[in-house]
């Protein structure tokens, strides 16, 4: 057995990843070509690497398929329920910052809050007949923050990429996405909401409540967590 | 826990007390066409309700209750006046407690009558209590449409009339209306900017999207206007805090909202139609003296009871749903019915949370 160890498959999520624990003594590589999903592990022996797509490390969490995983608060967030129930945090690593805001046309003058956006979807449905579109892949954590915020009148859309281009192409009016330096919004003509933050996220090392542990493990995930000063 | 036969045998006794009572058995699909409830309720169907769907259809929701289904047969072909039971599977999602059930059973009875409202809500409520008898709950009940005439009649303009009706479910948002309206909290600085600014459109970039130039300056119009109009008066805020404090047994309850009428005539009616639904309680037995009354209960349900509205809770079991809820809907077949409207009242009981609390009477 050994202890499994999630991590994102690409980009600079995993290049950033493999840095952070290069710098605490542990050297993650792939196994072979770019291409191989197969991954290494030197510093701490019995851990496996195991490369995954960023959207499926919380679900491999909540399976207990792997023990360990980094991937982004709001992933976590979005996809588990009672999320704190099934995952500890166990250390927030300085990257992959981004933050999930509403954001709203920049020529809608009159709209800066919450407060504006509940005022305009309401006039919205009167006028067109149907809700106010808000585009989306973070349906979840978008509905309990407008209901929180007492924000009726919207229709959640579904929109798993270039969401800031929806409003142009008229299938929504507002979005609901991540944004780390607010660049994308501004080139699409739009601008956030002054309380229209709902998440700060960052990527953060996930450990399974439910992945199961012989001693053996016991021993090597204290080793992991005592060399990645975690213990 | 029950088994499944045991609840189906409880939901079949219950069912025929309804049938007795005069309740014509009705049967529903499972699947409800999902634009009907998100028309209705809104985005937060979704988090309560299971959606799934087909290429053929679109979205179609598991029934999340049986009331929608009910009053779209009656509006389509039923006579009037009409009571209906029915019992069968529900389904939530439960997404924040594992504890809740997401399937469980329900037996519902649904009167429709236009002739005697406060009869029909006491005839209700009666029928439930009697169902519930010997299991020690605690009946709760309010009117909803106290607060709904109160808002109707506050010395405002119509557009925060509109504004605050809409957030009467919502509490949070309606006191931060409130606090707004009366002057209490400042205007937001964005807004302050926008009304002192001679062209809000100087240097709005481009114009995307399809809420047009002509809706903005619509709403900026209004804006403006509404920063013209008065507060609304502090006398009227602690009239309206006043309705939300009543909370007492059901006499003193009248009475105290009989005191604040004088104050706010435009809730006459509506205490009115309170003490007729008291006197029709008393009429069939309940002990009206004893009967617990908040008028902001049931304001955190989902925007569809406009009236009176009840529920039953095991007091001992603190974290157990309630076992029976119901109340007036009329707004709801208002909508179900394009404009025709036919006032209704209803409630349903869970055959699985009878048995819990040791076995129906």
């Amino acid at each position: 057995m050994s202890i499994k160890l999630g991590v994102p498959s690409k980009g600079r999520l995993m290049e950033k990843t493999f840095d952070w624990f290069a710098q605490r003594g542990v050297t993650l590589g792939r196994a072979g070509s770019d291409r191989d999903y197969a991954g290494s592990v030197k510093g701490v022996d019995n851990v496996e690497l195991i490369l995954l797509s960023a959207g499926e490390i919380p679900r491999e969490l909540a399976a207990g398929r792997i023990h360990l995983g980094v991937t982004g608060t709001d992933l976590i967030r979005e996809k588990l329920g009672l999320w704190a129930r099934q995952v500890d945090d166990l250390a927030e690593l300085g990257f992959g910052h981004a933050d999930l805001i509403i954001a709203v046309p920049a020529c809608w003058v009159d709209v800066d809050t919450l407060d504006d956006l509940d005022a305009a979807a309401a006039a919205f449905r009167r006028a067109h007949g149907f809700r106010l579109r808000i585009a989306t892949k973070y349906h979840r954590l978008t509905r309990e923050f407008l209901r929180e915020s007492g924000v009726a009148d919207y229709q959640l859309v579904d929109s798993q990429g270039a969401t800031e281009g929806t409003i142009k192409n008229e299938t929504a009016e507002a979005v609901s996405d991540i944004t780390s330096s607010g660049a994308t919004l501004f080139a699409n003509h739009l601008k956030l909401l002054q309380d229209g933050l709902i998440l700060k996220s960052q990527a953060t090392l996930f450990r399974s409540q439910k992945a199961e542990m012989s001693e053996q493990d016991r021993a090597t995930m204290a080793t992991l967590l005592t060399q990645l000063n975690l213990g | 826990m029950a088994t499944r036969a045991a609840i189906k045998g409880e939901a079949a006794r219950l069912r025929q007390l309804f049938e007795n009572a005069g309740g014509v058995p009705v049967e529903t699909d499972v699947l409800q066409p999902a634009d009907t409830l998100l028309d209705l309720y809104g985005e937060d169907i979704r988090a309560r309700a299971y959606v799934t769907s087909d290429a053929l259809r679109g979205e179609q929701m598991l029934r999340p209750d049986f009331t929608v289904p009910v009053v779209q047969m009656h509006m389509a072909d039923g006579a009037e006046p009409a009571r209906y039971t029915y019992s069968g599977a529900v389904f939530r999602r439960q997404e924040d407690d594992t504890r809740r059930a997401n399937e469980y059973q329900q037996v519902g009875y649904e009167v429709f009558d236009r002739t005697d409202p406060a009869g029909a809500d006491a005839e209700v409520f009666a029928l439930f209590h009697k169902a519930l008898d010997g299991l020690n709950l605690r009946a709760a009940t309010g009117d909803i449409g106290i607060l709904m005439a109160a808002v109707a009649g506050l010395k405002t303009t119509q557009r925060r009339q509109a504004a605050l009706a809409r957030h009467i479910w919502r509490p949070t948002r309606f006191r931060a209306l409130m606090e707004r309206f009366s002057g209490q909290t400042d205007v937001p600085e964005s807004r302050q900017k926008l009304l002192a600014c001679d062209d809000p459109w100087a240097n709005s970039g481009a114009m995307i999207g399809l809420r047009s130039r002509a809706e903005i300056d619509q709403r900026i119009a209004g804006l403006r206007e509404d920063a013209q109009a008065a507060p609304l008066s502090m006398e009227e805020v602690s009239l309206i805090d006043a309705i939300l404090q009543v909370r007492a047994k059901t006499p003193k309850a009248l009475e105290h909202l009989k005191e604040i009428s004088a104050d706010l005539p435009a809730i006459r009616p509506a205490v009115a139609r309170f003490e007729q639904r008291a006197e029709a309680l008393d009429d069939r037995g309940i002990d009206v003296e004893a009967l617990d009354f908040a008028a902001s209960y049931g304001r955190t349900h989902m925007e569809y009871y406009d009236g009176f509205v009840f529920g039953f809770y095991a007091e001992n079991h603190p974290e157990m749903p309630p076992v029976a809820t119901g109340g007036r809907y009329d707004a709801l077949t208002r909508m179900l019915g394009d404009g025709a409207e036919i006032p209704a009242v209803g409630g349903v009981i869970r055959p699985d949370l009878v048995l819990e609390l040791g076995a129906g009477a």
